[in-house]
């Protein structure tokens, strides 16, 4: 597949950031990057990886499906990741998550029809002293009430249209 | 080497070489530490944690299976702490294990059985619904049943390390991780059911012996496969005259436990339903089953009448039938039927190696030696898929020793993926100071070099100034033993010059004889039409030549005699008869029986695999073997020739057949499994 002038670059710059032997260290940033750009892992995608790190595709997909925030199926244009772990939980993060479900009208990792949202219920983000915490692709939001999520997500709403 | 390390295992003193894990000190002293994710000869997992020992001085329980010895460590590998972290280990892997070992193929010798018999707490606290999922079918040969599956990882390594292939995997995470194949849903590999094989418990089955039986209802027979010329052991598991299944785990013979899906699957065409099961004989034009007593009389009448009228005999042999059967095909040949016209399909050019090699002593590599040397030049060959067993040594032999791999091949082949160096094309002399700096070599080639080709190799080799070994590749199971019988026109057994060499293969096919008699071969196979006035032919099918002959008497397959064969590298092996086959008959007997009726049996002595065997011990150099080698399933290396070979040996005939992993000439067509996986359409 032909990558963008921006993600070959990424990927020839982690080539080289591991010693030589190594190249397979790249798997992980090589398939995020990759995703942050065309929006999901594709069978493209992981030949491609596979072949420039020299791995099998079934060594991709090994990685891959062991790790949750690599994604087989396009994810939203906005992916909002709700923690329901404890310090979360603790403070209301579950019904956060509920809310977000309704009010997107997705479950967990779904994206709306127009493509514009996506929603995932998240193990911790390490930000336990601001709970309840949300991520929006890599943004976060601390302290986040149902009313701040609304705003939020209408203020994207907004910036899509 | 090393001084060997002490440590103390439960309460025993022992030495150990340094580097030695715990789990092998153990073991080698006699003391067995249980495990399901190591295996000998692959890499480290530490998956299961059955084989957790208590270490003096270290606060945790240790996996033995990757801790090495060091001096003055003391190990306890059965204290109360040790079976209880078992107790718990074995309970946690039943958590979702389905328990349906009344129905399980791996029920009787299930690894995870016996752990749960000896260490296994009886019964279960876990009280919630077991997560099932659909057994999936990999390929006709592999199954999978994710719930059985420990997640042990040993299937999937050895198909990465063992076999190179890399068709196996683990996806996902935690209760739902399961093993995955190389396409999606299904498998595109070498099919070789290694995996099954070393899966500790039934999650991976065979389709070819699932539900097929219990394993201790089965009588295990040793024996050779009969397809490559590698010479593989195979241990039939047969019931009731019917094989069930073919693997080698008690890892006896030149193969250990390696084998390819022709050895464990590619036994099925003896029961294939157009096999041969009693005489035929053409009357009126059209072949008739009749009486093995008519055929026999029919056969004896025609030769012996064609000797009265002084008419000219052919007789075609097999490089898939015995030492035994060569042997006496070709004293039956040349004394009773007074012909040097004997030949059989050569498929690699040993006898020009062996005449370069005059003078020399032990220049011949062993399968063994393709594990221990340190370095090789392969030439021409696709060993991985023409020669797996030799492959998986040399694979074998980079893992462990870091050997030095050569190739001169006219396309990729698998050992590009470790090679020093890999040239596509024939120019091996611009490797010649890459060579000399090696300490040893082995050089195997294929049927591309032949005749002077094979003298200049030699030379080479000879001028590099260190120790070389040669292996002159050949396709099927005993090529080496026809030529070294002296199923040849120009050279009797133990390659002596028959004086007035007669026709070869290609000649007697297109000569009006006045009988032709074919063995095990299927020289008319590309559509050519008989030529000899009588033909009869000894096969297990109706090949193209068998449906040309006047009598057409079925013989029995390599599963269903005694007798011995001879590999690629020269080693003797015997053949131990597995089954009957109603009807069909040996082809030494059935030799033997025409004799008889010939009323010339006298002078070609018994007809028993033993006693021709002593025949060619004492007429053939380098088979005077020892027989206790032989007789416990070993695997001896014979040297059939120290001398020139004064004969024009004919090196334009070679031809070899490439065989890949899924044909087998004639008889791979007669075995549903190698026709079955989608691989042999891709790729033969």
């Amino acid at each position: 597949m032909t990558l963008s002038p921006q993600l070959e670059a990424k990927f020839n710059k982690l080539l080289e950031s591991y010693p030589p032997g190594r190249q397979r260290s790249a798997m992980i940033p090589m398939l995020l990057y990759g995703q942050d750009e065309i929006g999901s892992v594709t069978d493209d995608l992981i030949e491609e990886v596979a072949g420039r790190i020299g791995v099998t595709a079934l060594q991709v997909n090994e990685v891959l499906s062991y790790y949750s925030m690599l994604h087989r199926k396009p994810m939203g244009k906005y992916h909002i990741q709700v923690c329901t772990n404890i310090s979360c939980l603790l403070h209301d993060g579950d019904k956060l998550y509920e809310h977000a479900c309704k009010k997107l009208g997705i479950g967990h990792k779904e994206a709306t029809a127009d493509g514009q949202f996506s929603l995932e219920e998240v193990e911790c983000m390490g930000a336990c002293s601001w709970a309840p915490a949300i991520q929006v692709n890599y943004d976060f939001h601390h302290f986040v009430t149902p009313e701040q999520l609304d705003r939020l997500l209408d203020g994207l709403k907004k910036n899509a249209v | 080497m090393a001084d060997p390390v002490k440590l103390t295992i439960d309460g025993r003193e022992i030495h150990a070489a340094p580097g030695t894990l715990v789990i092998d000190a153990a073991k080698q002293n006699g003391i067995e530490v249980p495990a399901f994710c190591y295996y000998e000869g692959l890499t480290l997992q530490a998956a299961c944690r059955m084989c957790l020992v208590e270490i003096e001085k270290t606060p945790k329980l240790q996996t033995a299976c990757t801790v090495p010895v060091a001096e003055g460590m003391v190990v306890r590998t059965e204290t109360p702490q040790v079976a209880t972290a078992r107790k718990y280990m074995l309970e946690f892997l039943l958590t979702n294990h389905p328990l349906d070992c009344p129905v399980c193929d791996k029920g009787g010798e299930c690894e995870l059985q016996d752990m749960t018999f000896r260490y296994g707490v009886g019964e279960s606290r876990f009280t919630e619904e077991k997560v099932h999922t659909p057994e999936k079918q990999f390929s006709p040969v592999v199954f999978f049943d994710a719930p059985r599956c420990i997640l042990c990882y040993r299937c999937v390594r050895v198909c990465d390390e063992g076999l190179g292939v890399k068709a196996l995997g683990v996806i996902n995470r935690g209760v739902v991780s399961e093993i995955a194949p190389n396409h999606g849903d299904h498998l595109e590999c070498d099919e070789c059911g290694a995996c099954i094989d070393i899966c500790p418990v039934g999650a991976l089955t065979s389709g070819a012996y699932r539900y097929q039986t219990r394993p201790w209802e089965m009588t295990h027979v040793g024996t050779i496969c009969t397809h490559c010329a590698d010479g593989c052991k195979t241990t039939l598991g047969t019931r009731n005259d019917r094989i069930l299944r073919g693997n080698n785990r008690d890892r006896s013979g030149v193969n250990g436990e390696f084998l390819c899906i022709k050895g464990r699957y590619g036994f099925d065409f003896y029961d294939h339903p157009e096999r041969l099961q009693a005489p035929l004989l053409r009357v009126n034009g059209k072949l008739e089953e009749v009486s093995w007593a008519q055929a026999l009389n029919a056969v004896a009448q025609k030769f012996n009448q064609t000797l009265a009228d002084g008419g000219t005999f052919g007789v075609i042999g097999s490089n898939h039938t015995s030492n035994e059967e060569n042997f006496y095909l070709q004293k039956f040949a040349r004394e009773v039927l007074r012909t040097n016209h004997i030949d059989h399909h050569r498929t690699g050019d040993v006898v020009t190696l062996l005449d370069a090699l005059s003078g020399k002593e032990g220049k011949l590599a062993t399968v063994a030696d393709l594990y221990e040397r340190k370095a090789f030049l392969v030439l021409g060959a696709d060993l991985a898929l023409e020669h797996p067993l030799l492959s998986y040594q040399i694979r074998a032999n980079y893992r462990h020793h870091q050997a030095h791999i050569y190739v001169v091949t006219p396309g990729a082949v698998r050992e590009d993926h470790y090679s020093t160096v890999s040239l596509r094309g024939r120019d091996y002399a611009s490797l010649r100071d890459k060579l000399k700096a090696e300490s040893e070599l082995v050089v195997l080639f294929d049927d591309s070099y032949k005749g002077d080709d094979v003298r200049k190799l030699v030379e080479f080799g000879e001028s590099l100034g260190i120790p070389v070994k040669y292996i002159a590749l050949v396709d099927y199971s005993n090529s080496r033993g026809a030529v070294d019988m002296g199923v040849a026109p120009e050279l009797l057994p133990g390659y002596k010059p028959s004086g007035q060499p007669g026709m070869h293969y290609g000649e007697m096919r297109d000569a009006n004889l006045g009988a032709l008699w074919v063995v095990g071969a299927n020289p008319l196979k590309n559509g050519a039409q008989r030529k000899a006035g009588f033909l009869v032919v000894q096969d297990m099918f109706l090949t193209e030549t068998a449906q040309q002959a006047d009598v057409v008497l079925p013989a029995a397959s390599a599963y269903e005699k005694n007798g011995t064969v001879t590999n690629a590298t020269g080693e003797v092996q015997r053949l131990k008869r597995g089954i009957n086959t109603m009807g069909a008959k040996p082809d030494l007997e059935i030799m033997g029986f025409i004799a008889r009726e010939m009323g010339a049996a006298a002078a070609l002595g018994p007809w028993t695999p033993d006693a021709v065997f002593e025949q060619i011990r004492k007429n053939v150099r380098g088979y005077q073997v020892p027989l206790p080698v032989l007789m416990t399933g070993g695997a001896a290396q014979t040297m059939p020739v120290n001398g020139r070979i004064p004969v024009e040996s004919r090196p334009d005939l070679v031809h070899s057949d490439h065989n890949g992993l899924f044909a087998s000439g004639t008889l791979g067509r007669y075995s549903k499994v190698l026709n079955s996986v989608m691989e042999s359409r891709l790729r033969r």
